[in-house]
């Protein structure tokens, strides 16, 4: 039992681990490579985690669902924490230049958060998780103590966070005061048979404002962009990025393993109540609102914000399949999106550091001054606004494809979530102004000046921007590298449940 | 020499890449590679003239290739007798025009009027709809910057208003002639004058578009009537002619009424008749209106113009009129009376060479006058010439009296013909059309009066008269006359046997 | 079907061109126009290969040079290409416009590795298109051409170029969304969720969702092809494009919208096409009439162009409406005729002309004796404009004769208005090629001493100007005179009874 409760947790632990070491590294005096040696210990310590996870596959659950370890919660592990460290990489690269391995430190704590986030299928682990994810992040964004932006961020985020997840509590509790049970299987099987509750639909609404917010859809959106704007970027990257995954993938584990009996019907012509109607329209809502309201920003991390809220929509449009096609389609727009989307970090990071600014005007002519970066900034930027040959594009045909076909007849061809998809295609096309401005900047307008100053090498943060865009460009070309991993996981976790392992004395 | 037509159709086409090849300067390299293909083309119509089996009449020389299956249309042409009076007509002219040209010869000129005549051997030989036109519509290209080589602004205003009436019949025509394909799926025009032999083509027409099946073989007709009625041109339809004939350079307008107005004319004879004889029987009233008009208007016209040039463009309208009256008198005879119909048909054809001949020598004496005139072609600017050109004098002259028809001179025989076999078919309009032979009459000679006779005014004392060039430029042509007002069998021998064809 | 690696190769040859010039070094940039020719002479190489191995004996079914490799097996997503005679005509097509786009782009010396790249991407996209069986393959390749069109014309272009970029870009956009909408619901409700183009031309799509998904996909699709009221992409775009990017724009992408509309739109739906063919077809006379309404007026001798490509390809759409063999064959012959003919006005236009005198202004222009001083772009616009009028002898006039026939027998009323545009053509062709090439005269016989020129003399026309529309105007005239070639094999691809489009014609037959 000990040691099989240890090899369940050991990737969080070893993660642990390496942000203790990390933490002690930093109080010793280093000389000049004292960064460098920081990040060496924190990139160590994941990818220890991570060849961890790829060498035991399992298929075990244990304290009931509470922590679960299955093809798909190592899926999820393995992506969160490849993003995760990309994001350390970055910050290496980035305005964070004091107690550098307290910042590290702080990421991977809040990796472990995501970790046993996504690895959990009980409502009460999945509260802990978020907040073991959030707390890292809430400082992650006050980190630039001397900037006021930073603060404020800080601020906000905590704020909305804390309201969030006492909603988010408040709901969870509704949902097991209605059904006695915290494990998401076990509350499919007793909503399977009890069907839908008014006090259990309101559990779930509260419920969804709290994932809302963690997910940054409209209504719950108002904290993104001032937190992107002025967090240090590598926390805007990471929590863009590794969060999103995390945030998502329980979102969809919770509605549809555990809830899918009282989805409800969002079909044009015969809504019914439950999580899906409202869930459809929070989705369409981001749409619109994201894509809007990132039409008139200056900011590229402004931009990035709005459009990660528009990109929400997209993927809870992607849950309103609410089968595990859906969910399959979420999990792999969303590590596809976050990959593009930190890539996208990663290049504002660069810019940020030579130019001193992240508005559109400091990006003017990047494809004179480093062209490597300007194509891997078109390639995200292409990718988001999903383009084909890109992954952004097949994520979303997957995505839409799923969605529509939830509830479709063959019959007289009438497809019931057609609104919602007509919707997310037109704002889809609308968003695709905000990314071109964008690259207007990096390649059309003319570079007035390429300020010289800070030539410093961003050897590491360029090495793995590039291969983010190769990633986007491979899995545009070749779907299957990760569908099938995907498909599979989804499948064995809908067909094969983890074996639940029994206390022994 | 089975494909001797298309040889003939190419070989302006290649004189003209020829002539495009050398360099701009020499006019001497241009002219003779101008001449010398025109020449052969020359040699090669009159032995075609010669080989032809005037015994067997018919349509000879046919060479027939698939062209765009898909719609039935075929590279289909061959020569009958009307076909190489045209023929021999276009290779006579265009190297009478490009000598008229003189020392004017560009490399654009040697061009375009090479191409020009390749587009009409083209027409002149094509017996499928869609070949026809594809050379029609074509010859509208080199005669659009012939006429601006006259180069003011008038100029490219007439050669605009030109082709864009020309282009705007020429889709009247197309529209009737693809209802015609709906109907009968075929643009072989002996075919479909087979059709309309047996009375099939108004039937088929009908039963194609039956909501239409009253008035739609009339309405084809009548965009077949306008799209060739511009080119020929027919009162209504004429005023874009007199503004290119006066603004085209002479040797340019010498082009268009000797060659381009007979593509219309030639229309009429190969395309409207043999299609819609009912109707035109039908309609014979308001035809031989439409030409006694045509006839009468444009000698009145004539009459009232002070520019030389305008003066002949009219009655070139005049004599292309009684063309028409002969052929539609013949479409209103009664089948039986063949001798009238004969008779009246071979006087159109002959009408058509000889116009061709005549109306082409008069610009290019005008073309003279106008080059020593400093580009002056009023009525009343000169008088008295004759004293100082008198061997133009002499010459213009003989043209002019051509023109007028007079007895022993080429324009007689047609006229005469044409008026013989009319009166006894339509004798009113003829009648009527007769005004027009003395009008004509009344302005020609009034044209000589003015320019030939009279006081010899101060500035025209150093009227040269024609050098050398000139003398051989025009010289066979004046011949021509004498020999066709002489002996007109040589060309009647040729067509009449395609006219009791046409005319069955 | 043997020799399949023909049609895969065109969009090899096209990519590897792209590959190799992106990895050139920046010193090096000057070759890049090399490498990019001879991608574009071997994509047209294969493509003409694969026009002569074609076989007419056998069916049109199964499409001939047929490639079928899974892509995401997993969604029913295939690479799976082929060609008929309709797709050869068109891929035939886009070999040529790239040969000569990079001819007539020879002068491009700023970041022509990029530049280059781009045209090559949207060459490789476009053959892409034109041969796909794949439904999901024939959208990504239709996406992928607009992106670089969006820089090449902001990066390279001429007047507005950023506002004609957006513009057009985000009307591309806008048309791909609605195909994409279409796109998944064919996709949700074709059984055994393929996406295949032959196994869907033979399902019949419930009637519901036909009369919805077809004018979604042919609006879609049309807005590409400059389809009224949604064109208005296409001036802006042609006027702000550097010349090769106007000549592919007219040239291929036009193109790809309306042999979208008719691949996908219209032979996938045929009772939503049933309903809505009329109005469409109203569409596309207006757009023909107004294409040619608006030519008349302008005073930009490159808005002329723009706007004569709007009333061509209204002969497209309302060609590929009738529903009848003429008709069909005209429309398809039309894109490849217009093809060559806008892309050969745009040449004369853009980079002839407008690289030396950096005007377009018609009036202005014809003050400069043109004609005189560049004879060579003097004749080739007159060679464009003749064939572009739909005279005889050039492509344009089988083309629309065949359209003409079809409209007729489809509908009869609107050929009143078609003949109509004819006629305005002529007279904006006419008006256009008179005041900016030859206001007054053209030769010096008795001219009046001309205008004097305020410009130094115009540098004249280089070797590879001349090739390029030399090229250009030997195909209009070649398929002028001998339609046949590219007739039979379109033709093929309709009537054959072994054919996914046969159904098109015989759907309608009455």
């Amino acid at each position: 039992m000990n040691t099989l409760l240890f090899n369940l947790l050991t990737p969080e632990l070893i993660l642990a681990d390496a942000a203790l070491v990390v933490l002690i590294a930093g109080l010793i005096p280093f000389t000049s490579s004292h960064r460098g040696m920081i990040l060496s210990l924190t990139l160590l310590g994941g990818l220890l985690s991570g060849a961890w996870i790829l060498t035991h596959p399992a298929n075990y659950s244990l304290f009931g669902g509470m922590v679960v370890l299955d093809p798909l919660t190592q899926l999820a592990k393995v992506a969160v924490l490849a993003l995760s460290l990309i994001a350390c990489v970055f910050a290496y690269g980035s305005t964070v230049k004091e107690h550098f391995a307290e910042y590290l430190a702080l990421i991977l704590f809040s990796t472990i958060g995501m970790m046993l986030l996504v690895g959990t299928e009980d409502l009460l682990m999945i509260f802990i998780g978020l907040e073991l994810t959030s707390i890292p992040l809430y400082l992650l964004t006050g980190y630039l103590k001397k900037s006021s932006t930073s603060a404020e961020a800080a601020l906000k985020y905590f704020m909305v966070g804390g309201v969030s997840a006492a909603f988010l509590l408040f709901g969870l509790s509704l949902i097991y005061g209605v059904t006695g049970v915290t494990s998401l299987r076990e509350l499919a099987a007793i909503t399977r048979t009890t069907g839908t509750d008014p006090l259990l639909l309101a559990g779930i609404v509260m419920a969804l404002a709290g994932f809302g917010f963690k997910v940054a859809a409209v209504p719950f959106h108002l904290w993104a962009p001032d937190v992107y704007e002025g967090a240090p970027t590598s926390s805007a990257a990471l929590i863009a990025s590794g969060s999103k995954v995390a945030g998502f993938l329980i979102l969809a584990k919770f509605l549809t393993f555990g809830l899918a009996k009282t989805s409800g019907s969002a079909a044009w012509d015969l809504m019914q109540a439950g999580w899906l109607p409202l869930l459809a329209l929070i989705a369409a809502a981001s749409v619109v609102i994201g894509n809007l309201a990132a039409l008139s920003q200056r900011n590229v991390k402004r931009i990035l914000a709005y459009s990660a809220i528009a990109q929400s929509g997209y993927m809870l449009l992607g849950l309103t399949a609410a089968n595990a096609n859906g969910v399959a389609s979420v999990l792999f727009y969303v590590i596809v999106y976050a990959a593009t989307t930190l890539g996208a970090f990663g290049v504002v990071a660069i810019v940020e550091q030579r130019r001193g600014g992240s508005d559109l005007d400091h990006f003017d002519g990047l494809h004179r001054t480093s062209p490597g970066l300007a194509l891997c900034m078109g390639i995200f930027m292409i990718s988001l606004a999903g383009i084909p040959p890109l992954a952004g594009f097949f994520g979303k045909f997957y995505l839409f494809s799923g969605a529509l076909g939830s509830v479709a007849s063959v019959h007289d061809g009438s497809f019931g979530l057609l609104w919602l998809l007509i919707v997310a295609i037109v704002f889809n096309a609308v968003s695709l102004y905000y990314y071109v401005i964008v690259l207007k900047h990096v390649f059309v307008a003319p570079a007035d000046d390429a300020p010289a100053h800070d030539r410093a090498c961003h050897c590491g943060v360029s090495a793995f921007v590039g291969l983010l865009a190769l990633a986007v460009v491979a899995l545009g070309l070749y779907p299957n590298a990760l569908l099938n991993p995907i498909q599979n996981a989804i499948r064995s976790a809908v067909a094969n449940p983890a074996k639940a392992l029994v206390a022994q004395p | 020499m089975s494909n001797s037509l298309t040889l003939l159709t190419f070989i302006p086409l290649i004189g003209a890449i020829w002539a495009a090849l050398l360099p701009s300067k020499s006019t001497g390299q241009l002219r003779f590679a101008g001449l010398f293909t025109t020449l052969v083309a020359l040699a090669l119509t009159l032995s075609l003239a010669f080989q032809y089996d005037r015994a067997a009449g018919g349509l000879q020389f046919a060479e027939r290739y698939e062209w765009i299956p898909s719609l039935h249309i075929e590279y289909y042409l061959a020569a009958d007798g009307l076909s190489l009076v045209l023929l021999v007509l276009t290779a006579l002219v265009t190297p009478f025009s490009l000598l008229a040209f003189g020392k004017g010869l560009s490399k654009l000129a040697v061009v375009l009027v090479l191409l020009l005549e390749t587009t009409l051997f083209g027409t002149f030989t094509a017996l499928n709809f869609v070949h026809w036109f594809f050379f029609y519509e074509l010859s509208l290209v080199p005669a659009f910057f012939l006429i601006r080589l006259g180069g003011t602004p008038k100029a490219t205003a007439a050669a605009t208003q030109f082709f864009i009436y020309t282009l705007f019949a020429g889709f009247a025509m197309l529209l009737g002639f693809l209802a015609i394909y709906q109907a009968t799926h075929t643009f072989d025009l002996t075919e479909l004058a087979a059709l309309a032999r047996q009375e099939k083509l108004g039937h088929a027409l009908s039963a194609a578009f039956p909501a239409f099946s009253g008035w739609i073989s009339g309405a084809v007709f009548l965009g077949i009537l306008v799209g060739l009625g511009v080119k020929v041109p027919v009162v209504p339809l004429h005023t874009w002619l007199p503004n290119a004939y006066t603004e085209a350079p002479a040797p340019v307008s010498m082009l268009l009424t000797g060659l381009l107005s007979k593509m219309g004319v030639y229309g009429f004879l190969r395309l409207l008749y043999p299609l819609f004889p009912g109707l035109m029987f039908h309609w014979q009233v308001p035809l031989l209106a439409l030409a006694v008009v045509t006839i009468v208007f444009s000698a009145l016209a004539a009459l009232a113009q002070r520019d030389l040039k305008r003066i002949v463009a009219y009655s070139s309208v005049n004599h292309l009129g009684y063309c028409l009256l002969g052929l539609f008198a013949v479409a209103a005879a009664t089948h039986a009376d063949t001798v009238n119909r004969a008779a009246a048909m071979n006087g159109v054809i002959l009408q058509i060479f000889n116009h061709g001949l005549t109306a082409s020598a008069l610009f290019c004496f005008i073309g003279f006058i106008e080059k020593r005139s400093g580009g002056l072609r009023g009525l009343n600017d000169f008088g008295g010439l004759r004293e100082v050109a008198p061997v133009f004098a002499g010459l213009m002259g003989i043209a002019i009296f051509s023109s007028l028809g007079l007895p022993g001179l080429n324009g007689f025989v047609g006229e005469f013909l044409i008026f013989k076999g009319s009166f006894a078919i339509a004798p009113g309009a003829t009648a009527l059309a007769a005004i027009g032979l003395f009008v004509t009459a009344v302005f020609l000679l009034t044209l000589i009066q003015r320019v030939f006779a009279g006081p010899l005014a101060e500035r025209w004392k150093a009227f040269p008269d024609l050098s050398t060039g000139e003398r051989l430029t025009v010289i066979p042509a004046i011949a021509l006359m004498f020999v066709l007002g002489i002996y007109p069998q040589l060309l009647i021998g040729l067509f009449n046997p395609t006219v009791l064809k046409l005319i069955f | 079907m043997t020799a399949s690696y023909l049609l895969t190769a065109t969009i090899v040859s096209a990519f590897a061109g792209v590959l190799l010039i992106l990895l050139l070094p920046m010193r090096w940039g000057g070759a890049a126009k090399w490498i990019a020719f001879l991608s574009a002479v071997t994509g047209f190489g294969f493509a003409a290969a694969a026009f002569r191995a074609y076989d007419m004996s056998a069916g049109a079914l199964p499409l001939q040079f047929g490639v079928d490799v899974p892509w995401v097996e997993s969604l029913g997503i295939h690479f799976a290409t082929g060609a008929d005679g309709v797709s050869l005509v068109l891929l035939l097509l886009t070999g040529i416009i790239a040969i000569t786009g990079v001819l007539f782009s020879w002068n491009v010396t700023r970041q022509p590795r990029a530049f280059f790249a781009l045209f090559l991407t949207i060459i490789g996209g476009s053959y892409g298109v034109f041969q796909s069986l794949d439904l999901f393959l024939l959208f990504v390749c239709y996406e992928v051409v607009i992106i670089p069109k969006y820089f090449l014309i902001s990066n390279w272009g001429s007047t507005n170029r950023e506002y004609g970029a957006m513009k057009l870009t985000i009307y591309s956009v806008a048309g791909s969304a609605l195909v994409l909408l279409g796109l998944i619901g064919v996709y949700i409700l074709a059984p055994g969720r393929t996406l295949n183009l032959v196994a869907l031309s033979q399902y019949p799509f419930p009637v519901a969702f036909q009369l919805w998904a077809f004018p979604v996909m042919f609006i879609g699709f049309g807005v590409l092809a400059g389809l009224w009221p949604f064109h208005t992409w296409a001036p802006t775009g042609h006027v702000a494009a550097p010349t090769a990017v106007s000549m592919l724009l007219a040239g291929v992408v036009m193109k790809l919208g309306s042999y979208g509309a008719l691949r996908v739109a219209m032979t996938l739906f045929p009772q939503g096409l049933e309903y809505w063919r009329m109005p469409l077809a109203i569409l596309a006379t207006i757009g023909l009439l107004y294409g040619a309404l608006v030519a008349l007026a302008q005073r930009d001798l490159k808005f002329v162009v723009g706007y004569s490509s709007i009333n061509h390809m209204g002969f497209v759409l309302l060609g590929l409406l009738t529903l009848n063999s003429l008709g069909l064959s005209g429309a398809v012959l039309q894109m490849f005729s217009h093809g060559i003919i806008g892309g050969l006005l745009f040449a004369v236009v853009g980079r002839m002309i407008y690289d030396r005198t950096h005007t377009r202004e018609i009036s202005v222009l014809g003050t400069m004796g043109l004609a005189k001083s560049l004879p060579f772009a003097a004749l080739t616009f007159t060679v464009a404009s003749a064939a572009s009028m739909g005279l005889p002898g050039f492509s344009g006039f089988i083309a629309e004769l065949q359209i003409l026939l079809g409209t007729w027998k489809a509908f009869p009323v609107l050929l009143i208005f078609t003949m109509l545009g004819v006629g305005i053509t002529v007279a904006f062709t006419l008006r256009a090629l008179q005041k900016s090439f030859f206001p007054a005269l053209i030769s010096g016989e008795t001219a009046p001493a001309p205008a004097p020129e305020p410009h130094e003399p115009l540098p004249p026309i280089t070797f590879p100007e001349r090739l390029g529309a030399v090229i250009l105007m030997a195909a209009t005239i070649g398929v002028g005179l001998f339609p046949k070639v590219l007739i039979d094999p379109i033709l093929h691809s309709f009537e054959s009874s072994q054919s996914m489009m046969h159904h098109l014609i015989q759907g309608v037959a009455r």
